[in-house]
């Protein structure tokens, strides 16, 4: 019941975010397709990822995003695409929906009968981040650092560029 | 070191804090509808009209010129003139205004009026408890509202009307001297002389008007 | 008042001051259908949730117009009432009976929406705030976590308000608050991340477990280590510009843009902005309270018998006269100090803070590692400082286009 609630509304948030002809509406679409897969995540017991999603998307990345179009565009609305973009962009979406369906279908985890629900606690989350995921933690953590320093550079460039 | 500053300010603005229930000098608010500060004496609000005698209809000094509609800055004055002539004060056949209006939600308070006016007919009131519940009707006075003795005059700005009416005085005395002279000439010499109505000052306006 | 509060209800020995919500509510539901009980339990926290924090609301725009106006030499609000003690109910009439102006050209729907995302925001974050003992609506595993995401979505809302009012102004207002708040967000929960460390947790129940205790007279706050008193100071400074309250006020900027992102709100949806306003200074005060002030620990050993509600409204009562106090005493900020003040003092400071309470885990506990641990705030401190004082030379102005 919980959960038809909140994958329609995380649907109705992503054909909302694509379909709508003004920008910043599509953005506050996108915020609530953002906060109704939050809520999917907490209804399957992911405390963690769930409260993450929030605080990253919509709280980062939707802010993020409204930035830019304000920074960029005079008015928020958007011109017809042209058909051919469309159907090029219909393409790669049934391409990539086909390939993930098919990959999940097929994988190995779904033979399995599940396996009693594990109880990840946020202690053994951190722990796993900290000691096992140690690695690729600081391989991303390098990685993010350095496109900050980039954008960084970039900004630099263009405000010496002005006298 | 960083943060000095701000333990100044917090300290100022605690003594500030403490002090002002301790000192009550340090409390400069007059409490307003209860105690009041005396007013001014060139304290200026609205304008009024000033009228001699005791009744306000024939004594009003005004005679309509519309000098002061024509100054008023953010036109807040509207005058008709009258077609008849009636006496003023001192009996002088005149015209009166039929309408004087002005609306003090436009007034700015600035005195230009009073400074046009020919006739000294025109000065600052000083009341300014004037809300109402009528924004539209309640803020247009008429000439009635506007009608004020000159006593009145005298309460609000004593040097002011004291200095006035010397003027209005002596220009009265000079305008009946020459009256009589005028009548004087006119029983030696009749048949030239000039109609003797217009007092002096009036020979400015009747071009204006 | 969860399933949990009741059973350590049941076994604790309850001082039944300290727990008489607790018990209130336990008998109102015990009268109830089988079926709602749980249900009331939940909707019971929540109406004693919403209106205390609402009157603490009432009692805090009061002292705080008292307070100002103490402060600049006046006598502040004294008509209605008492020494002026109903003028919030006056000012409540007041809001609730003016007229709901929408500009034309308004977004109406983003423009309604956006004052009840910002209040629904700013209540719910008070579900994992630990107000007494065994008194939290719900005992999130990731509370400090969920404290964070919620009010996150301030943000939204605020961007909804200025962008949907279609004024220059409120946008404007939008964008320096947004600016600001995901800037100040950063030093915000890296100087909480310290106290995380320290329990090991991110439930709020049991970082306020971890402070319960004293040394002889002094009770094992976070606030009494040298970290965590940094870490509280910086949190403070972070929470101020979080609820864009004086000195970090620029959203608002009265003098240049007018009131910010809600300029265009009249009426009842300007008080849901002020509500939500002072809702999210309570909440984040409290926070800092779970986190580094013991909660609702009592702060000396004989005074345990004071009921711990009271001991958080106590100490949340004396952060909102502190957040009074510098709003009386500071100007606003500029945004580039503002900003300048944020990555270039208090972000490295959150950083080396977070080393400061690393050494402290990992060293005996002696004489050694108090010197250490200042030295590792106090330094660095100084240099930071006196790095922000010496920016105050400023180069001739040169106008590219005015001469």
């Amino acid at each position: 019941m919980l959960f038809t609630i909140f994958a329609a509304l995380t649907i109705a948030g992503a054909v909302a975010a694509i379909s709508l002809r003004n920008l910043v509406h599509s953005v506050l679409s996108l915020i609530l397709a953002f906060a109704g897969l939050a809520a999917v995540y907490l209804l399957l017991g992911a405390q963690f990822i769930g409260f993450a999603q929030i605080l990253v998307y919509v709280g980062a990345v939707a802010i993020l995003i409204v930035f830019t179009i304000l920074l960029t565009r005079n008015d928020g609305t958007f011109g017809t695409s042209s058909q051919a973009s469309w159907n090029l962009g219909a393409l790669i979406v049934i391409a990539v929906f086909g390939t993930l369906a098919w990959t999940i279908h097929s994988s190995a985890a779904l033979q399995h009968a599940l396996p009693p629900q594990p109880e990840a606690t946020m202690q053994q989350i951190g722990t796993a981040l900290m000691v096992r995921f140690a690695l690729p933690l600081e391989v991303i953590g390098l990685l993010l650092t350095a496109a900050l320093i980039g954008a960084a550079t970039i900004a630099l460039h263009e405000k010496q560029e002005r006298p | 070191m960083l943060g000095e500053g701000i333990a100044k300010g917090l300290i100022e603005t605690a003594r500030n804090f403490l002090g002002s229930y301790v000192n009550k000098d340090r409390l400069t608010t007059v409490q307003y509808p209860e105690q009041r500060l005396p007013q001014a004496e060139a304290t200026r609000d609205f304008p009024f009209l000033v009228y001699d005698g005791e009744d306000w209809q024939a004594g009003l000094r005004c005679v309509g010129c519309q000098i002061c509609e024509k100054e008023c800055p953010p036109k807040c004055i509207f005058i008709e003139k009258s077609t008849d002539k009636k006496p003023d004060a001192v009996g002088k056949p005149q015209f009166y205004p039929a309408v004087f209006n002005i609306d003090i939600s436009v007034c700015m308070s600035c005195q230009i009026c009073v400074e046009v006016c020919p006739f000294d007919a025109i000065k600052m009131d000083t009341a300014f408890e004037l809300s109402t519940v009528d924004r539209f009707g309640g803020l247009l006075w008429d000439k009635a509202r506007l009608a004020k003795p000159n006593q009145h005059y005298h309460h609000v700005h004593p040097t002011e009307a004291a200095e006035v009416d010397g003027r209005l005085a002596e220009e009265r005395a000079k305008a009946d001297a020459k009256a009589k002279a005028a009548a004087e000439a006119k029983t030696s010499a009749p048949p030239p002389a000039a109609p003797p109505a217009a007092p002096p000052a009036n020979s400015g306006v009747s071009s204006t008007s | 008042m969860t399933a949990l509060a009741y059973n350590s209800l049941h076994h604790a020995s309850p001082q039944a001051a300290d727990q008489i919500f607790l018990i209130v509510q336990h008998w109102i539901v015990s009268h109830a259908p089988a079926g709602l009980q749980s249900l009331l339990a939940i909707l019971l926290s929540v109406v004693a949730i919403v209106g205390g924090f609402g009157l603490l609301f009432a009692i805090t725009t009061i002292l705080e117009r008292k307070g100002l106006g103490r402060i600049q030499n006046r006598y502040g609000p004294n008509r209605v009432g008492f020494f002026g003690s109903l003028q919030p109910i006056a000012d409540a009439i007041k809001s609730l009976t003016k007229e709901d102006i929408v500009p034309q050209t308004a977004d109406k729907l983003v423009h309604l929406l956006a004052p009840i995302l910002l209040v629904l925001a700013a209540f719910s974050v008070y579900a994992v705030l630990p107000v007494g003992r065994n008194m939290v609506l719900v005992n999130l595993d990731a509370g400090v976590l969920f404290f964070f995401a919620i009010g996150s979505v301030t943000e939204v809302a605020v961007f909804m308000a200025g962008w949907s009012s279609r004024n220059k102004y409120s946008l404007l207002g939008a964008m320096r608050a947004i600016a600001q708040m995901i800037s100040y967000e950063v030093p915000l929960i890296l100087s909480s991340l310290t106290v995380i460390m320290a329990t090991g947790s991110l439930s709020t129940v049991t970082i306020v477990e971890k402070q319960a205790g004293f040394s002889r007279i002094l009770p094992h706050w976070f606030l009494f280590t040298p970290w965590g008193f940094a870490g509280f100071v910086l949190f403070m400074i972070a929470a101020t510009a979080e609820s864009n309250r004086s000195p970090f006020d620029l959203p608002e900027g009265e003098s240049e843009i007018i009131a910010g992102y809600y300029i265009e709100y009249s009426g009842f949806k300007f008080a849901l902005f002020f509500l939500g306003e002072y809702l999210g200074m309570f909440a984040i005060s409290g926070l800092a309270i779970t986190l580094f002030l013991g909660g609702w620990n009592a702060p000396l050993p004989f005074l345990t018998w004071v009921p711990s509600y009271l001991w958080f409204f106590a100490k949340l009562l004396t952060l909102i006269v502190a957040f009074i106090w510098v709003r009386g005493t500071l100007p606003r900020l500029r945004m580039d100090q503002l900003m300048n003040f944020a990555w270039k003092f208090m972000l490295p400071m959150a950083l080396l803070n977070l080393i400061t309470a690393a050494v402290w885990h990992f060293m005996p506990s002696g004489p050694v590692r108090w010197l250490v641990s200042i030295v590792l705030v106090v330094v660095p401190y100084t240099l930071l400082g006196r790095n922000q004082m010496h920016k105050s030379h400023l180069e001739k102005r040169v106008y590219r286009f005015a001469e």
